[in-house]
């Protein structure tokens, strides 16, 4: 894992102060709550429904044990007790007091982290694959890329009052974890026919009110020319992006308006005419990054481990959980344990500080001293021997976190909604704990298998509805709450905007419809054939007529 | 209006016209526009000559011009209007040395950002104290990018980290 130097601890600690000071000042009444407005959300404070805010980063998703357990002290020192982890790798917690956040900070700090630039029109915190440095599929740690950005972006004077908020991903495996094709930059790593690797860089992918895949702008971008590249996408955003209307100023839609081919040739022209040629330094700082990242001292272990084969002969619970929440690791006899935040009828996303403290305990013990925030809102610990997982298995069954349904029904990304946010039209969290309810039976939700729901309170589309092969997107029709169904959506490296199916549904019958919806499928689809290929394959059409036929 | 240099209050010593008229003796700031049209006369007339670029004009626009000019004024419509610190970052870089001046919305907790992009002067109004103003150009003492406009004793972090490597061609520092 990365740790700071004296110069990122340095950092941190200034803006902290720079931030207690402007807060002072607001509190005083020297700034307008106009004025201090960008420079809280800059540190992640926003003003909500009820209270603050604070989102801290969590950069590339990526914590150790230490830093979690001070994430469960900050619950319950400055909160009510628990955390939300968010689609973007983050953490939110949601009562916080203006007067507070500056102890937050200091608080984050000592544990090498911040909230700078979890909100605001600048670059947010770097995003990756939740399995990256141990997914068996991997060509290389995206990571130290992560933090290079990460860097590079804080609080870069040419780029800290962007257009729009601008958000990066980046995947080092061919299976994109990252949803790297609906970020206003995404990059993928790949080999090409010598074998070297090297990125491709799409922009201007995204969701929100106007869902777009991205565009490539480099196919294969060797890796140090990444800052001086990404430093001439970002010029011109920064001096042609509209900011006549907000929900036309993302980049995406100035690639789409200037057309791909002008937009690329704008950035190669920029990038032409960088006054530094030499990438000698930031290649240097990329290797004295991904020495932190180096791999852990894996044990050499046989790929079979007779009592992770005996637990689960011994207890079908184990069993299914095992064969639903675990990822293929790299080495043999490990892998990868995904620990849902999506128990049945519970809050997606949230934790309690008590499980925050179990979580770290287990990652200090079984894997390394780390964990992962993935951007489907579930806990990663990302090295475990398999002769340790009934052990943790029965740590997190104790705690409530056992939830078998990893990537499955139950697992669903569900935005804030109007219980929370200010932007809402509609609420989110019940109709994903009525989902959940629904398919609490476990056999019913294997045997559906790999799905993803996803579920936004509005059209800025926070929980990523477009890209849930089953997206469900909450509105406001005169005062009512409703609930519109797309169909087919996908953010992985087949990206697909999913399809609106037809009216939409009152509250209390979406989980009635998605039931609809997943016995069609059951019905129609072929062997082995998980919900997305199959209704790639029979379009919209018999979902259509089971949901409406009645009506 | 009060104008900002090196973190003390100096006089105006410059001459704003407008779109046309005539133009007054003495140095003088035009509009872009005026500079295109009247280019000829302007490059002629005795006195330091500047331009004040509106946020939409480009950079390269002014490529031709930059040797005569000794005041650039980029606007801030908005705080948040970040256009102009491009603007200025691409000017820097094509080599002009002149006076860089930041006018329109210039609020503290900016003034550091628009140091290091390359600005020099700052329209600031009366708001804010000169003591309010020198303490927000050094909020932070430290920065990862490179090739930034900073003041000595201002770290830029991954040079400081690689000393011995290449250095930026050319290393700025603030007024």
């Amino acid at each position: 894992m990365y740790r700071y130097d004296e110069f990122d601890h340095q950092f941190v600690r200034d803006r902290t102060n720079q931030f207690r000071s402007q807060a002072d000042r607001r509190l005083k009444g020297e700034l307008t709550e106009e004025e201090f407005r960008p420079l809280r959300l800059m540190n992640g404070l926003y003003l909500q429904l009820h209270a603050y805010m604070l989102r801290v980063a969590i950069p590339y998703g990526t914590l150790s044990s230490k830093q979690m357990r001070q994430l469960a002290f900050i619950a319950d020192k400055w909160d009510k007790g628990y955390g939300h982890f968010t689609t973007r790798q983050n953490i939110q917690y949601n009562w916080i007091k203006l007067e507070d956040t500056a102890d937050i900070l200091d608080a984050l700090a000592d544990v090498e982290m911040h909230a700078i630039q979890t909100s605001g029109n600048c670059i947010r915190n770097v995003t990756t694959d939740h399995w990256a440095g141990a997914a068996a599929d991997e060509i290389a740690d995206p990571r130290p890329v992560g933090e290079l950005l990460r860097q590079w972006s804080s609080l870069h004077p040419e780029f800290s009052f962007l257009p729009r908020k601008f958000k990066i991903a980046v995947t080092g495996a061919p299976n994109d974890r990252a949803a790297v094709k609906v970020h206003d930059i995404g990059l993928r790593l790949h080999r090409n026919a010598e074998g070297a690797i090297g990125w491709e860089v799409i922009v201007g992918g995204g969701l929100g009110r106007t869902p777009m895949i991205g565009v490539t702008v480099r196919n294969f971008l060797p890796e140090h020319e990444l800052i001086g590249y990404l430093e001439a996408i970002m010029r011109v955003y920064n001096l042609y992006g509209r900011r006549d209307n907000k929900y036309k100023a993302r980049i995406k839609i100035l690639v789409h308006e200037i057309g791909a081919d002008k937009f690329k040739s704008e950035v190669e022209a920029e990038y032409a005419r960088r006054p530094q040629a030499s990438t000698e330094v930031e290649q240097r700082e990329l290797q004295r990054i991904a020495a932190y990242f180096a791999a852990p001292q894996l044990e050499k272990l046989p790929r079979w481990s007779p009592g992770f084969e005996e637990a689960k002969l011994g207890n079908p619970s184990f069993s299914r959980w095992t064969k639903n929440n675990l990822g293929p690791h790299r080495a043999d006899g490990y892998t990868i344990v995904n620990i849902s935040l999506k128990p049945d009828g519970g809050i997606p996303g949230d934790a309690t500080s008590g499980q925050m403290r179990l979580m770290a305990d287990l990652a200090e013990r079984y894997s390394f001293d780390e964990l992962r925030v993935s951007h489907a809102q579930n806990i990663v610990l990302p090295h475990v021997k398999k002769d340790d997982v009934f052990a943790i298995w029965k740590a997190l069954e104790a705690a409530g976190l056992a939830a078998a349904n990893y990537g499955h029904a139950g697992d669903i990304i569900a935005c804030p909604g109007l219980d929370y946010c200010a932007l809402a039209t509609a609420r989110s969290i019940p109709i994903a704990q009525s989902i959940s309810r629904k398919f609490a039976d476990s056999a019913k939700q294997d045997e559906i298998g790999k799905l993803k729901i996803n579920i936004s309170g509005c059209i800025n589309a926070c929980g990523h509805h477009h890209v849930g092969h089953i997206g469900i997107l909450g509105l406001d029709k005169k005062g009512e709450e409703y609930y519109q169904i797309t169909l087919g959506g996908s953010s992985a490296e087949a990206a697909s905007i999913g399809t609106i199916l037809g009216p939409g549904f009152a509250g209390h019958e979406v989980a009635d419809a998605i039931e609809t919806i997943l016995d069609t499928y059951l019905k129609l689809r072929q062997p082995g054939e998980e919900f997305l290929a199959a209704y790639r394959r029979v379009g919209a059409k018999p979902f259509k007529e089971a949901l409406y036929a009645a009506a | 209006m009060p104008l900002l240099k090196n973190n003390t209050l100096v006089p105006e010593t410059w001459l704003h016209t407008s779109a046309d008229g005539e133009l007054p003796a003495g140095d003088v700031v035009v509009p872009f526009a005026r500079l295109l049209k009247e280019w000829e006369q302007l490059s002629k007339r005795p006195g330091k000559l500047g331009v004040s670029l509106g946020n939409v004009d480009r950079a390269e626009a002014l490529a031709m011009f930059l040797p005569k000019l000794q005041l650039i004024e980029l606007p801030f419509p908005a705080f948040n209007d970040g256009r102009a610190y491009s603007i200025a970052r691409q000017l820097r870089q094509m080599g002009y040395r002149g006076e860089l001046r930041a006018t329109g919305n210039v609020l503290p907790d900016q003034l550091q950002f628009m140091l290091q992009v390359g600005f020099d002067t700052f329209d600031i109004g009366e708001r804010f104290t000169l003591a309010t103003w020198q303490q927000a150009s050094k909020l932070m003492s430290l920065a990862y990018q490179r090739g930034l406009y900073r003041r000595n004793d201002e770290a830029e972090i991954w040079t400081e980290r690689h000393t011995d490597a290449e250095p930026w061609l050319e290393q700025p520092h603030a007024g």
